[in-house]
């Protein structure tokens, strides 16, 4: 064997190993479990069954699923409209002027998710700065208590994040060609005409991208309740947790992470067939 | 006007996204041990911090996981990127698809299949499951990053040095390593905050022998607010702060 051979299957050999032995066995493992049943006594029987799924799909566990989806659209809805004319906005201001503030956005993206989140656990306290602002602006006459209510943890979220909307947005809409703007304008396009038909079509990628990096995450981040919203847990993510730190259920834990993994797979498929699309409008403007 | 608007509405951004970290900030200098008015300034807080036996063992936990772990991760990946790029092999797309599945799918999926397939195998959750965990999650971030710049190559300078007789090996260490340094440097940062960072992963795959600054911040403040945590944050804030704007800056001399 030559050293280049040799060098050639280290290269191939170790990280591929490292992502099968790490990554497609455990999910297998999620996968074999969402098909097995509960054991009291241990952790699983050996006896497949398609239960897990029948429970995911029954009444009360859509009731939490259904309460999760709502907040993660919500969230997702929310931080896009924020996030769009901000980014917009932030494309066309001037070279030096940007440089400066891309590097201030940038910052909230890397700063740890949980020290956001206990920042907004002082400001909602009940003698919080909030309280205590909206107290002498007269817009209160006495506190409202946000934390621990399902406002809080939607706020927290957005909070938390509204970076991961922003990034890909911007990304996107600094790759927009303004020469099919000008285009359409001297065409007679209105300023209406020119958003819907020409720079949200070719945003798109940004918009799914963005969505996909809010959406997710938003179904599965728990500690946000369980800091922001008491006791009560609100997400997907908490009720996986919970499978497998109270209940100690694995096999129904295990179903509701495949769905998770497959509502991601929709999301990315998604993603991909709009990018190629997004291209080949591309393509078309060039012939 | 539409400047003014414009520019009203980037600033109502930045304060959302920054009043409450300055606030804790502000709060972490506050003498007040529970009340939020302000009382005069203090540095007991970060002395009390520093001085917290605990707490600083859980950092310095943190930062040999985060070390090791986005080290390891950035010679797999670099390592894994070039095999994407230059050498055809079975699974090769399986691979590369399973290298964007991970960098998607949702921290708790990842976080109990590793807690499944550890006792699964009969590992007990510590220091070594957190480190496995924290490599396997960084490693497609480095893929990714890596990957990028090596794909904008220009294909001959391999094939020169092949023709004049350089091994694989020499080839990747002569030629190809230092084209990619900005871009591995940049991979290690990212998984360095990335593992830093982790709740999620990290709650499932470490136990009580081994503790990190993430799960015991989280599990002190499900305890309530105390002025130690505001001190803690402000450093971890001012972290995040410099090394952000030092890896900006570095790449963009870098790109010019």
């Amino acid at each position: 064997m030559t050293r280049g051979s040799r060098f050639r299957n280290f290269a191939i050999g170790s990280p591929m190993l490292w992502i099968a032995v790490f990554v497609v066995v455990p999910y297998l493992i999620v996968v074999l479990f969402s098909f097995l049943t509960r054991d009291p006594e241990g952790i699983v029987t050996w006896t497949l069954t398609l239960e897990n799924y029948r429970e995911i799909f029954s009444p009360v566990f859509l009731k939490v699923c259904g309460n999760s989806f709502i907040l993660a659209l919500g969230t997702t809805a929310l931080t896009l409209l924020l996030a769009y004319p901000f980014a917009y906005i932030l494309t066309r201001i001037d070279e030096n002027v940007r440089r400066f503030l891309l590097v201030l956005m940038i910052i909230p993206f890397w700063t740890s998710s949980l020290i956001r989140t206990y920042a907004l656990i002082i400001l909602f306290k009940a003698n919080g700065l909030l309280n205590t602002f909206l107290l002498a602006t007269g817009l209160i006459s006495e506190p409202i208590s946000i934390l621990y209510t399902e406002t809080a943890v939607f706020i927290g979220l957005v909070y938390t994040l509204l970076p991961f909307m922003i990034l890909p947005l911007y990304a996107s809409l600094l790759k927009l060609d303004r020469r099919l703007m000008e285009a359409a304008r001297d065409l007679g396009a209105t300023s209406r005409h020119v958003f819907f038909h020409i720079v949200l079509p070719l945003t798109l990628p940004g918009i799914i991208a963005g969505s996909t990096m809010v959406f997710l995450p938003a179904l599965g981040l728990f500690y946000i309740p369980d800091l922001l919203g008491g006791a009560r847990s609100m997400l997907i993510g908490n009720f996986i947790k919970n499978q497998f730190l109270t209940t100690s259920n694995w096999p129904l834990g295990s179903a509701a992470s495949v769905v998770l993994t497959l509502l991601m797979f929709l999301l990315l498929v998604w993603f991909f067939i709009s990018t190629r699309r997004a291209h080949s409008g591309d393509m078309e403007t060039v012939k | 006007m539409k400047k003014v608007f414009q520019s009203a509405y980037l600033a109502f951004i930045f304060l959302f996204l920054y009043v409450p970290i300055i606030v804790l900030v502000i709060y972490s200098f506050n003498t007040s041990r529970f009340s939020t008015n302000w009382q005069g300034f203090t540095l007991d807080w970060y002395r009390m911090l520093f001085t917290d036996g605990p707490l600083m063992e859980a950092f310095a936990n943190s930062l040999i996981i985060a070390l090791s772990s986005s080290t390891i991760a950035t010679v797999l990946g670099t390592l894994g990127a070039f095999a994407f790029y230059r050498y055809r092999f079975l699974g090769r797309q399986v691979m590369y698809s399973f290298v964007y599945v991970l960098m998607m799918s949702p921290d708790i999926v990842m976080g109990i299949s590793l807690l499944m397939f550890f006792i699964t195998i009969g590992l007990s959750v510590g220091v070594t499951t957190l480190l496995l965990a924290h490599v396997t999650f960084c490693l497609p971030f480095v893929v990714v990053t890596v990957y990028a710049r090596i794909s904008g190559f220009d294909r001959h300078i391999i094939d020169v040095a092949k023709d004049l007789g350089a091994s694989e090996l020499q080839m990747f260490r002569h030629i190809v390593l230092p084209m990619l340094m900005p871009a591995i440097i940049a991979g290690w940062l990212l998984s360095f905050t990335l593992s830093l960072d982790d709740v999620i992963v990290s709650f499932f795959t470490t136990g009580p022998s081994f503790e990190i600054l993430p799960l015991k911040i989280y599990s002190m403040v499900r305890l309530g607010i105390k002025p130690e945590i505001n001190a803690l944050s402000a450093v971890m804030f001012l972290v995040s702060l410099v090394t952000v704007t030092a890896a900006h800056f570095f790449f963009a001399k870098e790109n010019k």
